[in-house]
């Protein structure tokens, strides 16, 4: 046999799954996108879904959302889990690991779940609160669910992210050399420069290649959105998901194409974290 | 070799408390609310415990013992398709150089960075039309879309670190291709095809929005029920359901943590696929 044939052999199965199923599965997408659904009697082809996605002030909207929750999720777990990772690096990785595992085993239904009981008016936060006598009412308290400003969402995501880029860190910061912080040091220089001119350019490939993970995920999220968010404007997963719902069939290509345009910016994402995961690689040897 | 830079402070100590708590934060209210039977505002603490939560779960003609068995069914079927399809795939990755190495890895990769609901929304009507909408076998299709990259890039690793002199020196000794897979390789790649099919069980399991595009309602799973649960307004059956998706996920866990050594590749895992 071969050795060309048999790597081919060995990723036929793997290719073929994610070739038909999701490779497939987008190219359908875009191609109902296009208007063409012969199953439906629609057999024209055009551009009109995205012509009227793009121009829907609903659509801009979602649009805005969803940066704007990927974007302040994505900056606080990173914030977060850089300061964690550097305040842990030196304490018992066996245990810090653990903790830091267990959020990210957690489905996000269930960190959604616990979130909200935690921050509703009538949660965790509010009892303590009233506790306090800071508030009488659970009216007092922030409404921090279903809100403008989508706090509920973000706190989950904060929660099941900031595990998972600490984590990261924490193996980068492996890397770096503890006698280049103490030569630093001894000439005088301060935490921050130390952090700054020895630890961070070490960490930072690492960190940024977590972060555009991150991005990319809270971006394309449906679950804790659909649970947590307010009915407008939705985040763009859940809107293509409304749009797939509705029972006038005509909607579908706007649908379809709301998914391409998601797929299209978490693809550009994905495309830049493979860029830098590969120079990471290469630059590891 | 701890004092280089640390001040021998106690900080560290403290920091970990902090993270363990806000990690622990969210279980609080979740375990208080399944026994609760009265928990009023503003109470700290409920002022009347119940097993109302408990009885709910294990009730025989209720829902969930039913969809907790289809979600193990899935999650089971998902684990080992996935590990049968990744395995090879690891072993044309981590095991050999080839070309187009590269565009392979990224298009493997894809699904876990480009967001499945696209995809699923995309060959909806083709499962319509082969009758695998609504049904349990077109559910367990489509959860393989976010399991088999995992599974693929662990075992990728994990026969990226054999050397393949063990296989050689059985080939040596006159084993065949075949007996020196199954005999030498096999062996030593199970930790690694176990941690695999943890992930694949895992990430089946908290599975929501493919489930329910795919399966239609009709395929009823723990997530189906716990959604309906959470935008309803009953805290205790919905703390009792949240707890009871949960802990099959914390075992797994722990079960993984057994296997993998310390300090295992974290970054595969993924920002909460699960």
């Amino acid at each position: 046999m071969g050795g060309r044939v048999k790597i081919a052999l060995l990723l036929a199965p793997a290719v073929g799954v994610i070739g038909v199923l999701f490779a497939g599965g987008l190219g359908a997408a875009f191609v109902q996108s296009l208007g063409y659904m012969p199953a439906i009697g629609m057999n024209e082809w055009s551009l009109d879904a995205y012509r009227q996605v793009l121009s829907d002030g609903d659509f801009l909207d979602s649009l805005a959302l969803t940066l704007y929750v990927s974007g302040v999720s994505t900056g606080l777990s990173t914030v977060l889990a850089v300061l964690a990772a550097l305040a842990l690096r030196r304490s018992g990785g066996r245990v810090s690991a653990v903790v830091f595992q267990l959020p990210i085993t957690i489905p996000h239904l269930v960190a959604a779940v616990g979130i909200a009981l935690v921050v509703a008016q009538t949660g965790l936060g509010a009892r303590l609160a009233a506790a306090l006598g800071l508030i009488g009412e659970p009216g007092d308290f922030p409404a921090l669910l279903y809100d403008r400003y989508s706090v509920g969402i973000i706190l989950t995501y904060v929660w099941k992210e900031v595990p998972f880029i600490a984590l990261v860190v924490l193996a980068s910061l492996r890397g770096v050399a503890s006698e280049l912080e103490e030569v630093a040091r001894t000439l005088g220089a301060g935490a921050w420069q130390r952090f700054w001119y020895v630890v961070f350019p070490v960490i930072s490939p690492s960190v940024v290649a977590a972060s555009l993970l991150v991005f990319a995920f809270t971006f394309g999220a449906f679950e804790v959105p659909y649970l947590l968010g307010k009915s407008y404007p939705t985040m763009l997963p859940v809107m293509a998901y409304d749009e797939y719902r509705e029972i006038d069939l005509a909607a579908r290509p706007g649908a379809m194409a709301i998914n391409v345009l998601i797929a299209l910016i978490t693809g550009a994402v994905a495309a830049l974290y493979l860029r830098l995961a590969g120079d990471l690689g290469r630059r590891r040897g | 070799m701890d004092g280089a830079v640390g001040k021998g402070s106690r900080l560290p100590d403290a920091v970990l408390v902090v993270v363990a708590a806000l990690v622990a934060l969210p279980f609080v209210p979740l375990v208080l609310w399944a026994f609760a039977g009265e928990w009023r505002f503003p109470d700290l603490l409920p002022t009347a415990w119940s097993l109302r939560g408990m009885g709910y779960l294990f009730e025989p003609g209720g829902g969930v013992p039913g969809a907790a068995f289809n979600s193990l069914i899935i999650g089971v079927a998902t684990a080992a398709a996935s590990v049968a399809v990744g395995l090879p795939a690891g072993m044309a990755i981590g095991g050999y150089e080839w070309r187009f190495k590269g565009v392979v890895i990224f298009f493997i990769l894809l699904p876990i960075l480009v967001p499945p609901l696209a995809s699923t929304m995309g060959v909806h009507v083709t499962f319509i039309r082969l009758g695998l909408a609504d049904t349990l076998p077109g559910v367990f299709l489509v959860h393989l879309v976010p399991t088999v990259p995992y599974t693929a890039l662990i075992l990728a690793g994990v026969f990226a670190e054999r050397t393949g002199e063990l296989e050689e020196a059985a080939r040596t000794l006159g084993a065949s291709a075949w007996q020196a897979f199954l005999r030498v390789t096999l062996p030593g790649v199970l930790p690694g095809v176990a941690v695999a099919g943890l992930f694949a069980f895992l990430i089946s399991w908290g599975q929501y929005v493919l489930t329910l595009l795919i399966g239609g309602g009709n395929v009823v799973t723990l997530p189906m029920l716990l959604f309906s649960a959470a935008s309803g307004n009953d805290p205790v059956i919905t703390s009792a359901l949240a707890l009871a998706f949960a802990v099959p996920a914390v075992l797994a866990l722990v079960l993984a943590l057994r296997v993998l050594k310390p300090g295992g590749r974290a970054d595969l895992i993924g920002p909460g696929k699960v």
